[in-house]
């Protein structure tokens, strides 16, 4: 099986969510997922991207968002990269719950569990954070 | 291209705001949190969203109905959702806010849910 991968390195500015949306749709698609996969996909790249610009790289254009998709035929893998100072998801609050439903911010994470079939979470060894997510091909 | 166009209509005092485009992070949410400013500091409080050419709404434009949403209740007034596309539902679904929103799907019966 040969696995295509498609390597990106943007810098850290809002343009690059919608650059980075605009890849993940076309291998999406030529991967042959259907429209509603390809949807989650590609909203699952623009939270994960956004977080790195925003809360990793806090916009500092001297900083890259490293982006990777590799599509090993059963999966579309994708990983993006910050240089930031990290978080940990588990800290992040619910935004189900009553007492955040109203609160303006906080969903993109949701949204990446929601669409994705698996998703981690890790820091990098050399620095800043990585994002984990796979989509399954359906049979 | 603006990647939300936002064109005002008024019906009695309902402001009606019909959106199409993308409501995502930058200039998408930034248009709408304008134009719901805008509405309130001319004191036009009743306010109907129709979604029905909103191609794309992102964590960001949802956040941003979210507080177009508590802007237009401190000010003592309201702001209703029309014409949600099946994205925007499914999105409304999983962040629990279907239970939040006034969402129609007729524009005669959201214009007098107002009076």
């Amino acid at each position: 099986m040969i696995h295509k991968t498609t390597q990106l390195s943007l810098p850290s500015r809002l343009e690059t969510v919608e650059r980075v949306a605009a890849v993940a749709n076309d291998i999406a698609a030529r991967c042959g997922f259907d429209a509603d996969a390809i949807f989650g996909i590609e909203l699952a790249v623009r939270e994960a991207v956004s977080n790195a610009v925003l809360h990793g790289n806090r916009e500092d254009e001297t900083k890259p968002v490293e982006v990777s998709f590799t599509d090993s035929g059963a999966n579309l893998t994708i990983i993006i990269r910050d240089h930031g100072a990290g978080f940990d998801p588990a800290e992040v609050p619910d935004p189900t719950r009553a007492e955040n439903l109203l609160n303006p911010s906080g969903r993109g994470l949701l949204f990446i569990r929601t669409f994705m079939d698996e998703v981690a979470w890790m820091r990098h060894p050399g620095g800043g954070m990585v994002v984990r997510m796979v989509k399954r091909r359906p049979r | 291209m603006a990647e939300l166009n936002i064109k005002e209509r008024q019906a009695g005092d309902v402001t009606i705001l019909d959106l199409s485009g993308k409501i995502t992070i930058g200039e998408g949410s930034v248009a709408l949190r304008s134009a719901i400013r805008r509405l309130l500091s001319e004191g036009k409080k009743k306010i109907l969203l129709n979604l029905g050419g909103v191609s794309y709404v992102d964590s960001s434009g949802i956040g941003e109905l979210v507080s177009s949403y508590t802007a237009v209740n401190k000010e003592g007034g309201q702001l209703k959702l029309l014409n949600l596309t099946q994205k925007i539902q499914d999105l409304l679904a999983i962040t629990k806010l279907l239970t939040v929103f006034d969402v129609y799907e007729d524009e005669a019966t959201a214009l007098e849910s107002f009076s």
